[in-house]
């Protein structure tokens, strides 16, 4: 049906995207995977222009051997798992109660979902001050009524603060995806299995469940891939401190801060083989439904 | 009987619901309650939820100390240029692959969402070196290139699943009664692939305007929009939450309002069409 001719302009109005996408892609990539074997320390008098030492895996080796490389790993790691099994236990609960019949679900449902749209500083900056400070924040308020001493909780509970933070952004995410796909169901199943008497709970767990693995495997690995990178988060509250660096933000403070650009860059190199492991799962579940 | 029992499951729902809601959204409402405090009200012990002096001083002293005017204007145009850049560039690639597709349409599809997965650290300092060598430290331009290809993978994807819901049945009956292809384009698919390019336009200005990484490390005192705007609050002198809720109001509201619109949009382009 095709026309050579329509193929010819349809290669045509593809171009921009592709070549603006390939070279956004492989140009940093390449220049990453360069510094990688480069002893490149700008602070020093090192520069592109003088000309860079190889020093072959030495940046790899060096980064997985520093003190810091499996505690970020560890950090990352708490941070992701935690994020996910708060998101997606209280995601899948939630979607399931904004699922029944209420009144005012519009307004529930803008209620639930506007965390996500606070940008990230703003989210850390107003958890830390308002929230988590040990002396005027809410939570210390809450724990003298109850005659507990107050917790500085960005210091004292670094890690339990982040997922905090972070779970309050990504719920309406999951909740959002999870009561889509919870809608998607056919209730005459549900119906059927209730007039058969099963219980609520054995019809949430062999009906509802079931049909929803897709959506929260589909939650599980975006989710995976923007967790793995986030940074302002932590950049506002703790800048790393207190046990929080993350693999993202060691390579940052590597990178940036103490500008030790081939270390970094070996870092950055990891960094880009672990989101591509989540990101080949996420990859294959959207192309089988490509095909559909 | 059967009636009242549904009612009444209602009413336990609804006042779960709600209440679940109202936490969920307590520390936005809180900020702005906070917004409109005096600083000595805002760290009053018990806390004051309704009955304090109101006030409107936080909005103007945010407004006159930070420069709130440059940062709001910087976000707009690194939001809304980068969107806006993105969407001329995806549109025909999007066309083309939802009506014209070949064999290898799937491939290029799955290959430019995995540029999607590339975690931005790993390419900061390529990134940071070009950014110097070309000049675009801190300028407003450099951003809306990164934000536009950052982006533009979403873009793409999200208005192909729109273009794709399009029956190729009215394209046909168009060209049978002799519509060339630019008639074909402005006339028929247009006006039907306007409301699927509004959401991905919305979508992505949210995603511009809340971007958090290349912003803070490709920005300074110039270019800084305002979640960079924002961070400048985390190494605070005295006393500064009402003033803090008021920036941190002034840079949510407008995309909140937003947000509000884009559920459903949301969804779709942040799963790539996987759930809809």
């Amino acid at each position: 049906m095709a026309t050579q001719h329509s193929r010819a302009a349809a290669r045509l109005m593809m171009a921009p995207a592709v070549i603006l996408l390939l070279g956004w892609m492989l140009v940093p990539l390449i220049l990453t995977l360069y510094f990688s074997f480069k002893r490149y320390l700008p602070l020093r008098g090192d520069s592109l222009g003088k000309g860079l030492d190889w020093v072959g895996f030495q940046n790899y080796a060096r980064f997985v051997t520093s003190s810091s490389f499996w505690p970020s790993i560890q950090v990352t790691l708490i941070i992701v798992g935690g994020v996910l099994v708060v998101t997606v236990l209280l995601g899948t609960l939630l979607a399931v109660l904004l699922d029944q019949p209420m009144w005012g679900t519009g307004i529930v449902r803008i209620l639930v979902i506007s965390p996500f749209f606070v940008m990230p500083t703003v989210s850390g900056l107003v958890w830390k001050n308002m929230f988590m400070d040990s002396t005027n924040g809410l939570f210390a308020h809450l724990w003298r009524a109850f005659g507990a001493a107050p917790v500085d909780w960005v210091s004292q509970q670094s890690l339990f603060s982040i997922i905090l933070i972070v779970s309050w952004e990504w719920l309406p995410f999951a909740t959002l995806i999870l009561l889509t796909a919870i809608q998607s169901l056919d209730s005459e199943q549900l119906e059927a299995a209730e007039m058969d008497g099963a219980p609520a709970l054995k019809r949430f767990w062999f009906i509802v469940i079931p049909h929803l693995s897709r959506a929260i495997t589909i939650v599980i690995l975006i989710q995976t891939i923007f967790l793995l990178s986030i940074f302002a988060e932590i950049y506002v509250t703790t800048a790393g401190a207190f046990g929080t660096k993350t693999l993202t933000y060691l390579i940052f403070q590597r990178v940036l801060e103490s500008q030790n650009v081939g270390l970094g860059s070996a870092g950055g190199v990891y960094a880009i083989i672990l989101a591509n492991i989540v990101a080949i799962f996420l990859m294959r579940i959207v192309g089988k439904n490509l095909d559909a | 009987m059967a009636r009242s029992v549904t009612t009444r499951r209602k009413i336990v729902y609804t006042v779960l619901a709600w209440g679940v809601g109202l936490l969920i959204f307590f520390p936005i409402l809180w900020t702005i309650l906070t917004s409109f405090k005096t600083e000595a009200d805002a760290i009053a012990a018990p806390p004051k939820f309704l009955f304090f002096h109101w006030t409107l001083e936080n909005y103007a002293v945010v407004q006159e100390r930070s420069d709130y005017m440059r940062h709001l204007w910087n976000s707009i145009v690194i939001a809304g240029g980068s969107t806006l850049l993105g969407t001329v560039v995806a549109v025909p690639a999007a066309w083309s692959m939802a009506f014209v597709p070949s064999r290898r349409t799937k491939d290029i599809l799955m290959w430019m969402l995995s540029t999607k997965m590339l975690p931005a650290v790993g390419v900061l300092y390529p990134i940071y070196l070009m950014f110097i060598q070309l000049g675009l430290l801190d300028t407003r331009t450099g951003l809306v290139i990164v934000m536009m290809l950052i982006n533009l993978p979403i873009i793409i994807w999200m208005l192909f699943t729109y273009f794709r819901e399009i029956p190729g049945e009215i394209l046909e009956a168009a060209r049978m009664d002799g519509a060339t292809l630019r008639a074909e384009i402005l006339y028929v698919l247009t006006p039907m692939a306007l409301p699927g390019i509004a959401s991905t336009i919305l979508l992505n200005v949210i995603l511009a305007w809340n971007e958090a990484f290349w912003t803070l490390n490709l920005t300074a005192a110039n270019a800084g929009p305002l979640t960079a705007f924002i961070a400048s609050y985390s190494s605070p002198e005295g006393l500064f939450f009402a003033k803090l809720s008021a920036a941190s109001v002034m840079a949510f509201a407008p995309i909140l309002v937003l947000g509000w619109f884009s559920q459903k949009q949301l969804v779709r382009g942040l799963t790539f069409g996987a759930v809809k």
